[in-house]
């Protein structure tokens, strides 16, 4: 099977050991039990955060609009059931800070119909209908990133794309809900992709899909010539969906530091996105579930499950046969970009993939003595940055040399910290110092 | 396709309070230094067994020995600076330059010597630089420079190897004096007394009569078949660590296999040495023995396979590393033929490892997606 496909992949990166795929790979997507409070987020999405448009004591129905988007970069927000808005205020957030949340106490109806009208006929419709309901259905990249989804179909007209690119490369260890996605419905997938397609007015698509999830390229290919996409098989390595990687391995194409893909001629959007704007074309209904990857050794049973947005993190486990040892660390996304939780009531947004527990054991920090050069980092780094000196300049003080040595193209992917052996914050450091330039960028912009 | 899972009720999960918060990756490859110095001791291991079949176990005794003065060094400074004494120590790092160390030292070392060479390692070489990681130059071979330049006699004052102790050998009169065969003629026993190191006899020779009949004559004689033979299996007069070839190869392989060291760096070096060492006995043939005699004598292969490729004191980028390694290559072959030392590989990667910053700077690579500024 290796050998009759024409496998790419991208420079440096790396492979993680034990990726955990396994745990959850091969259990169906489940759907899970109505709860009686689900905690709507409103930050969803990278921009503005929506305002909401209903208020406490309010009756919504599922499907419901109950945040309006605040300008271009923003997206709206749609009740995940029906029922009763019980609470409008601060909750823990997925980063950690406290954010504005939409409660909804259900009435156990899950009563709702489609609000947008079906386009069946999708392949001779507008473009300009089809992107619209991309901002009506609230649709973010459900990588991870939360981008708008709209705003990456809005190319200016300057601006020439000849190459849309759907990311199944899922190459974060331990996640595999693309994975099933593509696998149970590849139609949807492969639709979805057309239709983006369609808005973007690009004929050359491709599903990028790792080598190891050959089942998913089998699935997908019983339905690219239908809809005129194709399926490029990736070598499984680390970050191989991370966007500039991606099209580095698919096109040959080099994304110029400061750039967007779009620069290159490529949009990028994640194969659960097409999937949530099929729903949103053929069913005509708004983003308000998500397939979610709940996994780690120490969950009872792993799974993949189509939460709810606005699910705590609490249940979703407790819908994963709970766990077998104490956790030591809460994760939503993958174990290399995720990020760690305080909390179990932190609900599940749009751009969670993944609900990742780590035993105590393997959860504590690591200490470090001092970087021993060996290099590995540098192999590592995708962006062929140098991870070691950078972190040692920035810990120094020294945000400017880090700034020299191009510490803003660092896309914070961790396999510098990953194969580090001795352990150093190298991700920690970088986020640092991106931090503070953005913030002396912004003052000097102010005066 | 869809199936519905029931909820438990009798889960508890711990509060907030106790989950561990920190940036991504939240995964590790698993290495640590420890498992990487670990690795190290492991590659000498062939080694250290070899010296010891071939100097006794006085040779065992003395790589001991001076790892225990470095641990005991480490372990001093460490007190008098106020640090972690175990954190310091138990990475293991001092472990490992005191094994190398010792792999520099010939058997009949007296005894308050690697004190002061683990000194010169641990606090001139390491932790007056802030300990690991920041030492600019290896630290082993900084000791080593240090006690040959402070204490040459016991330096070079080489005792033969097991093989060379009998009579048998016949190559074996070139490396003694007159009075030390009548003695191994007589049985006698052989404690104390002195031989030469094949490149020893080089240097001399090069100093008496370089690149005359005489000389090529010398040379033929040194580096014959049988005592290549002899030299291969490390059965001549030298430093612990330097003379066994298939304990260092398989060294260099377990290096490998555990991705210790880029296995670019070893093969340029010991290449770079070959070709000229070749070229230049093929232009003058009495000026410098051919190039199977340099790799199997001296310390190149030590080197080349344990100093030359220390993560510390090499360069980070991957060309960085070739450019070391054929630095070290070149200027080895320098000393070797034309400098005043018999030997040069010390010499060699002490120099090239002070040009790492450089190198560093001129050979990391451009960002992905590069734009050069206007």
């Amino acid at each position: 099977m290796k050998s009759s496909r024409n496998v790419m992949t991208f420079y440096g990166g790396i492979h993680p050991n034990g990726d955990g795929k396994r745990l959850s790979c091969f259990n169906c997507i489940q759907s899970v039990p109505l709860l009686e409070k689900y905690n709507v987020i409103l930050a969803q999405n990278a921009g503005k955060a929506p305002i909401p448009v209903v208020k406490k004591g309010d009756q919504v129905k599922k499907y419901q609009l109950i945040a309006k988007a605040d300008g271009f970069v923003s997206a709206n927000l749609h009740a995940p059931t029906s029922g009763i808005v019980s609470a409008i205020g601060e909750i823990q957030g997925t980063m950690g800070i406290p954010t504005m949340a939409i409660e909804i106490t259900s009435d156990g109806e899950d009563a709702g119909s489609a609000p947008f009208e079906i386009i069946s006929d999708w392949e001779n419709a507008d473009p300009a209908l089809l992107k619209q309901r991309v901002i009506d259905a609230g649709l973010v990249g459900m990588g991870g990133a939360s981008f708008p989804t709209h705003v990456k179909l809005s190319i200016p007209p300057e601006k020439q794309v000849d190459t849309l690119i759907l990311n199944g490369a899922e190459c974060e260890p331990y996640l595999t809900a693309d994975h099933r996605l593509m696998l149970e419905f590849p139609e949807k997938v492969v639709r979805g992709a057309a239709m983006i397609g369609r808005i973007l007015n690009v004929s050359n698509i491709v599903i990028g899909v790792e080598i190891n999830k050959l089942d998913a390229v089998e699935a997908l290919e019983k339905y690219t010539a239908k809809y005129g996409v194709n399926v490029a098989v990736l070598h499984v390595r680390y970050p191989q969906g991370s966007e500039k990687q991606l099209i580095n391995a698919i096109t040959g194409r080099t994304v110029k530091s400061g750039t967007l893909p779009m620069d290159a001629g490529c949009v990028v959007q994640n194969v659960a996105t097409c999937a949530a704007l099929d729903d949103a074309v053929m069913r005509g209904i708004p983003l308000v579930e998500r397939v979610v990857t709940v996994t780690g050794e120490i969950v009872a049973k792993p799974g993949n499950f189509r939460f709810k947005i606005g699910t705590p993190a609490l249940e979703a486990v407790r819908l994963a046969g709970g766990v077998t040892a104490e956790p030591g660390k809460l994760v939503f996304g993958g174990p290399m970009m995720g990020f760690a939780q305080r909390s179990f009531k932190v609900p599940i947004g749009k751009n969670t993939s993944g609900i990742l527990l780590i035993p105590q054991e393997k959860a504590f920090n690591f200490e470090s003595s001092g970087c021993i050069r060996c290099g590995r980092c540098v192999q590592g780094c995708p962006m062929s940055l140098i991870p070691c000196l950078l972190s040692t300049a920035i810990e120094s003080g020294r945000i400017d040399l880090a700034a020299e040595n191009h510490v803003m193209d660092c896309m914070e992917c961790g396999s510098c910290a990953y194969v580090c052996p001795d352990h150093r914050p190298l991700v920690q450091n970088v986020r640092r110092a991106k931090a503070e330039l953005r913030r002396q960028l912004n003052s000097t912009k102010g005066k | 396709m869809n199936e519905t899972v029931n909820t438990p009720t009798d889960i508890k999960l711990p509060a907030g309070d106790k989950l561990v918060i920190s940036s991504s990756p939240h995964l590790s490859s698993g290495s640590s230094l420890r498992k990487i110095m670990g690795g190290v001791l492991l590659a000498l291991l062939p080694q250290i067994i070899a010296s010891t079949w071939l100097f006794g176990f006085r040779a065992l005794g003395i790589i001991i020995y001076t790892a225990l003065c470095c641990v005991a060094a480490e372990a001093l400074w460490c007190k008098l600076a106020a640090k972690d004494v175990w954190r310091n120590i138990s990475d293991c790092s001092a472990v490992v330059t005191g094994v190398l160390l010792a792999m520099c030292l010939p058997v009949s070392i007296p005894l308050y010597v690697p004190p002061i060479g683990a000194l010169l390692a641990i606090w001139l070489g390491k932790q007056i630089y802030g300990g690991i990681g920041n030492n600019p130059f290896n630290p082993a071979l900084v000791a080593r420079v240090g006690l040959l330049i402070a204490l040459p006699a016991a330096m070079t004052f080489w005792t033969p190897s097991r093989g060379m102790k009998s009579a048998e050998y016949p190559e074996i009169e070139r490396f003694y004096s007159a009075e030390a065969m009548e003695k191994i003629k007589s049985g006698a026993d052989l404690d104390g007394v002195s031989c030469a190191t094949p490149l020893g006899i080089v240097g001399t020779t090069a100093k008496i009569c370089n690149n005359s009949p005489e000389a090529e004559a010398n040379f033929a004689d040194i580096s014959g078949i049988a005592l290549q033979k002899r030299y291969f299996w490390g059965d001549r007069a030298g430093c612990l660590g330097e003379t066994c070839v298939p304990a260092l190869l398989l060294g260099f392989v377990i290096l490998v296999a555990l991705n210790l060291i880029n296995w670019c760096v070893p093969l340029m070096f010991v290449g770079t040495v070959a070709l000229l060492t070749g070229i230049i006995n093929i232009a003058f043939p009495g000026v410098t023995p051919y190039a199977i005699f340099h790799i199997f004598n001296g310390g190149l292969l030590l080197g080349a396979i344990f100093m030359a490729t220390d993560m510390v004191t090499s360069p980070i980028t991957g060309r960085g590393c070739f450019f070391f390694a054929i630095g070290c290559g070149v200027l080895t072959t320098v000393i070797r033929v034309w400098g005043n030392y018999p030997e040069g590989v010390s010499f060699a990667i002490l120099f090239m490892n002070s040009l790492v910053p450089l190198i560093d700077r001129w050979f990391s690579k451009r960002p992905f997606g590069y734009v050069p500024k206007r």
